[in-house]
């Protein structure tokens, strides 16, 4: 099995090496191309001045504009600041885009970012942005679907056959105790559960709320994935014992200098960690988003490409095709996304609460073999 | 590069509304399903434990039920052969008692037949003996009548006593 794989990997490299010298030199064609290109269009459509609006967040839930006029939904703007106190109001005090007002002091910058007119105010922004009004409702729907279920099996008792959404939900509750937590936390698993259920279930709403139309990219944004992985990190460094420690602090059998090597590599794989679980279901989450409103952008790429629109109609068949593939794609990734995050907390914890028992058995069976 | 840069108030309300979920969750949707899963995870066990044993049992009782229907079997053959026997000792004395009693009937009988017979002959000895005497008598006065046969006989019989 694995001599299949190791062929596999040496073939994609071979090809890769074959293929990138062309590729390079494509590139710079298609870059100086595209060079060519935005000049001529940026009046007409800029693709990723869209995409990006759509993917970062927002002060205003954008749905639509028809013409010049647009449609949204202003949000609540709460700031902070120790000079001026709090200051709660509307996003629509600022205007819209093309012009902008300034309200209390304060205005949005070309990022749609709020700042001060006095450049030396420091104030946080605690607004309820885009994102925010979007994982309310997710947690909303979240518990109201969490708290019925759970209705359902106080009344029914254990001994009733689950029905409607109970009967959707209990293979998946059962998946993240039966193969996530049972494998990677052993007997320990039960303390997990709750952590493991509601990460799951939070990133997994959220992924498929980002995915409805004019939805918000709110698993896809880098300070929630963040935020999601510091409390796996902060549970994983609580419940860290000292055979965990010790083994990262003072690998027990390795020479001191090698222990100068070894313990700064085991601190930052520490800390690599949950970066890496953050920066992963950001970066799949983001992806889809962008790859669905590109193939969506091609569209109107096309028909502003020639003299007439043709083309553009022509294209949207294979883009309409290629985004409902894209849909169907993206809501399997969310859920893979959410399984994956919640795996992998569960195996970092898993790896923090290993006693050393299976482990120093080894060891000792080891050092008899060389005795 | 705008997309990389953390945003202080959606970490705010991440946080919160993620602990508050969690919270909330943990109490009062996790706990009562996870319990619930284990209990009915427990009694599909128990339950299957249980039919286990009464499937045993049933088989011992199966068991045991045949056993006893052998047993019963057996008992029946038995006192049918029991009464088969008292009815043929029956039947052998019946038939023993009635011979004896015939045989006793007929010697009885036979007695009887004897005794009358005897009494008979008895009797008709005597008959004869009278008449024989009678019919004696009658030859002696016919011939006797006469004197000269009387004395003729009495010399007879004086002859033989003579000559005696």
């Amino acid at each position: 099995m694995t001599g299949k794989k190791y062929l596999y990997l040496v073939g994609l490299a071979c090809t890769l090496l074959m293929v990138l010298p062309f590729a390079k030199s494509f590139a710079q064609e298609h870059v100086a191309e595209a060079k060519v290109e935005t000049k001529e269009e940026a009046s007409k459509f800029n693709a990723s001045e869209i995409i990006f609006g759509h993917v970062s967040d927002a002060h205003d839930w954008h749905f639509f504009s028809v013409g010049e006029h647009h449609v949204s939904l202003p949000l609540p703007i709460i700031i902070y600041s120790k000079t001026k106190g709090l200051s709660i109001f509307s996003s629509a005090k600022f205007g819209h885009e093309e012009h902008r007002e300034v309200h209390n002091g304060y205005t949005l910058d070309e990022h749609n970012k709020i700042e001060s007119e006095d450049k030396s105010e420091s104030f946080y922004d605690l607004s309820i942005t885009k994102n925010v009004l979007s994982m309310l409702i997710g947690v909303v729907l979240l518990l109201i679907i969490m708290l019925n279920v759970a209705k359902k099996y106080k009344q029914n008792g254990a001994h009733v056959a689950p029905s409607g959404f109970q009967n959707a939900l209990e293979p998946v509750i059962m998946f993240v105790r039966d193969d996530v937590a049972k494998p990677t936390l052993g007997a320990k698993y039960q303390k997990y559960m709750p952590l493991l259920l509601t990460l799951f279930f939070f990133i997994w709403i959220n992924n498929m709320l980002g995915l409805l139309p004019g939805g918000a990219n709110f698993t896809g944004n880098i300070t929630v994935t963040a935020c999601l992985a510091l409390i796996s990190f902060i549970i994983l460094l609580i419940n860290a014992n000292k055979h965990f420690w010790g083994h990262l602090l003072n690998p027990p059998g390795v020479p001191l200098p090698i222990k100068f090597l070894l313990v700064p590599i085991e601190i930052m794989s520490l800390f690599i960690k949950p970066i890496a679980l953050a920066i992963r279901l950001f970066a799949n989450i983001l992806a889809g988003h962008i790859i669905i409103l590109s193939i969506i952008s091609l569209i109107f790429i096309f028909s502003k490409m020639g003299q007439n629109p043709a083309a553009g109609y022509g294209f949207s068949i294979v883009s309409l095709a290629f985004s409902i593939f894209m849909f169907f794609l993206e809501l399997m990734v969310a859920a893979i996304q959410a399984f994956i995050f919640t795996n992998l907390t569960a195996v970092f914890i898993g790896q923090a609460i290993e006693d050393g028992h299976g482990h120093e058995e080894h060891d000792h069976h080891h050092e008899e073999a060389t005795a | 590069m705008e997309l990389l840069k953390p945003a202080l108030g959606l970490f705010f309300w991440a946080l919160l509304a993620f602990m508050i979920v969690f919270l909330i969750l943990k109490k009062f949707a996790w706990k009562p399903i996870l319990n619930m899963l284990n209990e009915r995870e427990t009694g599909i066990a128990n339950a299957l434990q249980t039919a286990e044993k009464v499937k045993g049992e049933m088989s011992a009782m199966k068991a045991e039920n045949e056993q006893l229907m052998k047993q019963a079997h057996e008992e029946r053959s038995a006192m049918l052969k029991e009464a088969k026997e008292i009815k043929e000792k029956m039947i052998t004395d019946a038939k023993e008692l009635a011979k004896t009693e015939a045989n006793k009937i007929i010697l009885d009988a036979q007695d009887q037949i004897n005794r009358s017979k005897m009494a008979a002959i008895t009797e008709v000895k005597n008959e004869i003996g009278l008449l024989s005497v009678a019919v004696a008598e009658k030859i002696l006065r016919n011939q006797l009548s006469q004197d000269s046969a009387q004395d003729a006989y009495v010399k007879k019989l004086t002859e033989e006593i003579k000559m005696n």
